[in-house]
């Protein structure tokens, strides 16, 4: 009996060993690990960041898009003039663009996603994008004219993103599962829960594709994603969620270590009207009791810029404001002192499941501690999150990292989760968004950045690094994330 | 028979409908708000509100616990809130890695265990069987996720015998996908492995104090062979019904396996779900593991029933152990 | 039984008393205060001033394990008495109606606990009532209800049956209180085998809710929540799990000793054991 088991499963185990395709590297495709695997495949219709990192670029493409560097550049427009008020943009597209089905993108594919977008009912996660749009209209085949109700200094920025990409009325039933784009790489096969894989697109209408195949190879657990690096099942990781590993792979001749920017800025959030958290003195004191440099090296191993405000620090308009709030733990006691809580208070930190926000929550709880606050950690899943700290606003501090680009105006929201209730602030956010003047505008969101530091909103601790794992022979991989995309376009293996 | 069999059927019933309570009331009471979820923290009230009547959740909840058990009676277990396609299309995917992950442990467990039982039982007392009993023992001590890191960095980092984690599918072929499965499958076989071991190696003892098995001996078989003919058919019994137990223990179990080896099973697709709030695809899902294990173990007892009617007034067949 | 025998279920005795001890000094006295941290001196190896080094916030490790022995074993402690308080009653007041009303209900509900996935159990009463010790313990402990349940039942069913019980019975006790009386004292010793073993899965079980998120919470350590947020480092300074993973796995080798050495000394064991 037992060798009658045992002899086929010998045979199996061996056939098993001996099959093992060791398949030589391959030059024209590539393997990339990603953290999370997008839900469906319609970047209009979900937050998720994880479709876009699959598809922004690769398979849909915008009017406008997010270069490298985090500009913003042509993209299936070629150019567009802006009327003298500000309010009405004519974009003239470029010529001979067709879909993944082979049918021709045109002004009127324009049209239809963008009214698909904004029209009521829709579920588009980033309808604020699309607000002021009144009417857009297909002049002819290779023109769009959009109105707006107002001049908005961010239009252009707003078409960039991954929830305003063109996309084919025809497809529209099954996008979710193929999406039909008109980038340089097209849908092949999608592996649930394992892989996405696309193939190059040999009729792009722009500068094609380098490899032929690229697949997405999805990865959650920080563990997983270190030992498929190692043992080379991936070539290269962008937002690699393991740092405390990295030290493995910067003495390792085989990788290489790549820290980039994100437009991230992760932040102690405070709810300015909880309790003793209405208060701007005990506000300035959390933000004098944390240690940067310590949270820092201690949560993100000791990758990621300090922040003092919440602006991305490679933004040309950045102002560095991190003297307001240097780690100085006597004059947080004094300011709770004066603040009347000279014997420090019981408030709540409640923590969403990145490790940025759970290890960082460990660190700050003890910081925090030092000056006799006491901050009891709750963690929550990101539903839990969702539903208790960003629409019920009950918490006392929370940290997150806010991923949207220059996304300051969210504290001109006095319903937002911070409760942050400032009419100067608001009108200073009002006046910026009419202003097309560059320099004029550099000036007034440079005050926004001071009045929300000054008023010690929130306490402001470094910007998300974007972390990326990559083998040495890996080029042309983006190094920075100015919006949550894996071009892989001119992405190559050397030689 | 026939009224035992019946009665036994309608409690079967009874627990179903229960269950499929408990589940929808367990998944009712958990905050968050799908839709919300799904379009994150820039979506604007009338997306919100779009979103959820699209995916039906503004009905009243004894409406959408209707509805859902009768889909289910019909076969239909709904669609998918995430993936928007249906839920069993999608359980049918986990199942072609859950299943064949559970089968190989399953086949593991049932060669390895018998084998120590026997080397155990055989040198009963010997250096052999403490040693075997130790490695049993810290079988079963380890922790399951520890377990899994230390097989990937022994034989997928240092060795590079197996891939470090991931399942590409099976249109590569059987030979990868085995080798992907295989580690997995170890580190979700070696506990229970022990435990099995452990639990046969005492009943093979127990058989070999029998008066068969002396008479067996007397006649002049060597230890091993009358333990192999005669104890090992007496002690598979109850071996085999623990291993039923296993089988199902496994299919659900392996989420932390699944975890750290990025396997696109089914215990992280619930595991996922429910971070996601796909609420549907976690009541389907359980519902469905629940249907198992209680059919499974209606047929087992049934079968019990017809071999010994005293079964019928009441004493049950062992179970097993249940691990987290 | 053979003197390798004894010396190993001595040792097993030894260890599990020493872990005990090891528990009750870290409820009063640690080294140094186990939340204190010291980010330029994370991931120390092993020193003379941190023999098991220092985890990567600079904790002191020894300090961490003892203060979460207690932790861990209060969590699984907690969790066992849950299954005992509310599963043995169960199983008393089944054995005393066999095949009727309260038994088979109770029959039922010990089913349908088994039938459910237990981690996603766990998962889902986490995520209704938040992640805590507290919550932990009652997640385990549910399903420890149907082991002592069905084990009590088991084991007093043929009690019943026994002289003494009708001589009780004549006597004019009720079945509560000849179940209190007589029935339960003659299960002790197979309750508390079980105890030792329920106790050692419990303690795995809190490694395992670590691992996923849930459990204890942040600063309070535990054996669970250090071995799983080392579970990264390991990578590069295994040294932050050797102690956690160690103190896991010999507690439980040593529960699982006692249970044999119980097994033994009440004549439990099939066969020459």
């Amino acid at each position: 009996m037992i060798t009658r088991i045992l002899s086929p499963l010998c045979l199996v185990l061996t056939a098993v060993l001996l099959v093992s395709p060791l398949m030589a590297a391959d030059r024209n495709s590539m393997t990339i690990g990603l953290q999370l695997e997008p839900p469906h495949l319609d970047p209009t219709s979900a937050a998720a960041g994880a479709i876009d990192q699959v598809l922004y670029a690769n398979v849909f493409e915008g009017l406008t898009r997010f270069a490298r560097d985090g500009s913003i550049i042509p993209g299936l427009a070629k150019s567009w003039v802006i009327s003298p008020d500000g309010a009405v943009y004519t974009f003239t597209l470029n010529e001979n663009v067709r879909f993944h089905d082979g049918s021709v993108m045109d002004a009127s594919d324009v049209k239809f996603s963008l009214d698909r977008a904004r029209a009521e009912g829709s579920t588009n996660a980033q309808k604020a994008l699309f607000a002021g749009i009144t009417s857009v209209e297909a002049t002819d085949s290779q023109t769009v004219r959009i109105t707006l109700d107002e001049a908005n200094g961010q239009f252009l920025f707003n078409m960039a993103w991954g929830d305003a990409v063109i996309v084919a009325e025809e497809s529209i039933g099954a996008i979710r599962t193929k999406p039909v784009g008109t980038g340089p790489f097209i849908m092949e096969r999608w592996q649930k829960g394992d892989r996405i894989i696309l193939s190059r697109n040999p009729d792009y209408w722009g500068e094609p594709a380098r490899l032929d195949q690229v697949t997405f190879r999805f990865i959650a657990d920080p563990n997983a994603a270190y030992a498929a690096i190692m043992a080379g099942d991936i070539d290269a990781f962008p937002g690699y969620p393991a740092p405390e590993t990295l030290p493995g792979f910067e003495s390792d001749p085989r990788f290489r270590v790549i820290a980039g920017s994100t437009e991230g800025e992760t932040i102690l959030a405070i709810n300015n009207q909880a309790g003793p958290l209405a208060d701007q003195r005990v506000r300035a004191a959390i933000a004098h009791a944390i240690d940067r440099s310590a949270l820092i090296d201690g949560a993100m191993f000791g990758y990621g810029v300090p922040i003092g405000t919440h602006f991305a620090p490679h933004h040309p308009d950045y102002l560095d404001l991190t003297q307001l709030s240097a780690y100085a733990p006597d004059k947080a006691k004094n300011l709770l002192a004066e603040a009347g809580y000279a014997n420090g208070f019981e408030t709540t930190l409640k923590l969403p499941p990145p490790s940025y926000a759970r290890r960082g929550g460990e660190i700050i709880q003890a910081q925090l501690a030092q000056v006799g606050i006491t901050a009891r950690i709750e963690t929550l899943e990101w539903a839990q999150w969702l539903e208790q700290v960003f629409r019920g606003k009950d918490y006392g501090l929370t940290i997150v990292s806010h991923t949207e680009p220059y996304d300051i105006g969210i504290y001109a929201r006095p319903d937002y989760y911070f409760q942050y209730d400032s009419p100067a602030f608001r009108d200073l956010i009002k006046t910026l968004s009419a202003t097309n003047d560059p320099a004029r505008r550099r000036d007034l969101v440079q005050s926004a950045q001071r009045m929300i530091a000054e008023d010690n909103v929130n306490a402001f601790l470094f910007q998300l690094p974007q972390i990326n794992v990559i083998n040495a022979g890996v080029m042309g991989m983006w190094e920075n994330a100015p919006t949550q995309a894996t071009d892989m376009t001119a992405v190559y293996w050397q030689d | 028979m026939l009224i035992y069999a019946l009665r036994k059927a309608g409690l079967l019933l009874l627990s179903l409908t229960l269950s499929s309570l408990v589940i929808f009331a367990l998944i009712e009471v958990i905050p968050g708000d799908p839709a919300q979820f799904m379009l994150g923290i820039g979506a604007e009230e009338d997306s919100l509100a779009a979103l959820r009547q699209e995916l039906g959740l503004d009905q009243p909840a004894p409406q959408r616990y209707l509805a859902w058990i009768g889909g289910m009676l019909l076969g239909d277990f709904g669609l998918s809130y995430t993936y928007r396609i249906p839920v069993l299309d999608v359980v049918m995917e986990r199942l072609a890695v859950s299943l064949p992950l559970a089968g190989l442990a399953m086949a593991m467990v049932l060669v390895a265990a018998p084998v120590i039982a026997i080397i155990a039982a055989w040198r009963h007392g010997s250096t052999a069987d403490h040693v075997v009993g130790g490695m049993t023992q810290i079988g079963i001590a380890v922790p399951n996720f520890w377990l899994a890191i230390l097989l990937i960095h022994l034989f997928a980092l240092g060795l590079g015998w197996f891939p470090a984690g991931g399942f590409s599918g099976w249109h590569n072929g059987s030979g990868a996908g085995l080798r992907a499965l295989f580690l997995p499958a170890l580190a979700l076989a070696i506990p229970q492995i022990a435990i099995l071991a452990r639990i046969m190696r005492e009943e093979l003892i127990r058989a070999a104090d029998q008066d068969y098995f002396r008479t067996a001996r007397a006649k002049g078989l060597g230890p091993l062979e009358a333990l192999l003919r005669h104890a090992l058919r007496n002690a598979l019994l109850p071996v085999l019904t623990i291993a039923g137990m296993q089988f199902s223990f496994l299919l659900a179990g392996a989420i932390i396996v699944e975890n750290v080896f990025a396997l696109p099973g089914l215990g992280r697709l619930v595991f996922q779900a429910i971070a996601q709030r796909d609420l549907i695809m976690v009541e389907s899902v359980v519902m469905l593991l629940v249907f198992a294990v209680v059919v499974v173990s209606f047929l087992v007892e049934l079968a019990y029933g017809l071999a010994d009617p005293r079964v019928r007034t009441g004493v049950r067949p062992p179970r097993v152990r249940k691990g987290p | 039984m053979s003197s390798f025998n004894t010396r190993l279920q001595r040792g097993g005795m030894v260890l599990a008393g020493c872990l005990a001890l090891f528990a009750l000094i870290g409820f009063f006295w640690t080294p140094y205060d186990p939340a204190a941290m010291a980010i330029n001196e994370r991931l120390n190896a092993p020193t003379a001033l941190h023999p098991f080094g220092t985890d990567h916030f600079g904790r002191d490790i020894l300090s961490m394990l003892m203060a979460g022995a207690y932790t861990t074993l209060a969590v699984a402690a907690l969790a066992v008495l849950i299954g005992v308080v509310i599963g043995v009653p169960l199983g008393l007041a089944g054995s005393a109606r066999k095949g009727r009303m309260p038994d088979e209900a109770i029959l039922r509900f010990n089913d349908l606990v088994f039938a459910f996935p237990a981690l996603l159990t766990a998962i889902l009463i986490t995520a209704r009532f938040g992640p805590g010790a507290v919550n932990a313990m009652i997640a385990i402990g549910i399903f420890n209800i149907p082991v002592f349940a069905r084990i009590s039942r088991a084991a007093a069913l043929p009690l019943w049956q026994q002289d003494f019980i009708l001589s009780a019975r004549l006597a004019g006790k009720g079945d509560a209180r000849i179940a209190l009386e007589h029935i339960l004292p003659n299960i002790v010793p197979l309750l508390l085998v079980q105890i030792a073993i329920q106790f050692s899965i419990a303690i795995l079980a809190e490694a395992g809710l670590a691992y996923i998120g849930l459990g204890v919470q942040p600063p309070q350590p535990s054996w669970g929540r250090m071995l799983a947020d080392g579970q990264t480092i390991v990578a590069i300074a295994p040294h932050v799990v050797y102690a956690p993973g160690l103190a896991i796995v010999l507690s439980v080798l040593s529960l699982n000793t006692l249970a044999e050495v119980m097994k033994q000394r009440f004549g439990l064991m099939g066969g020459r054991g």
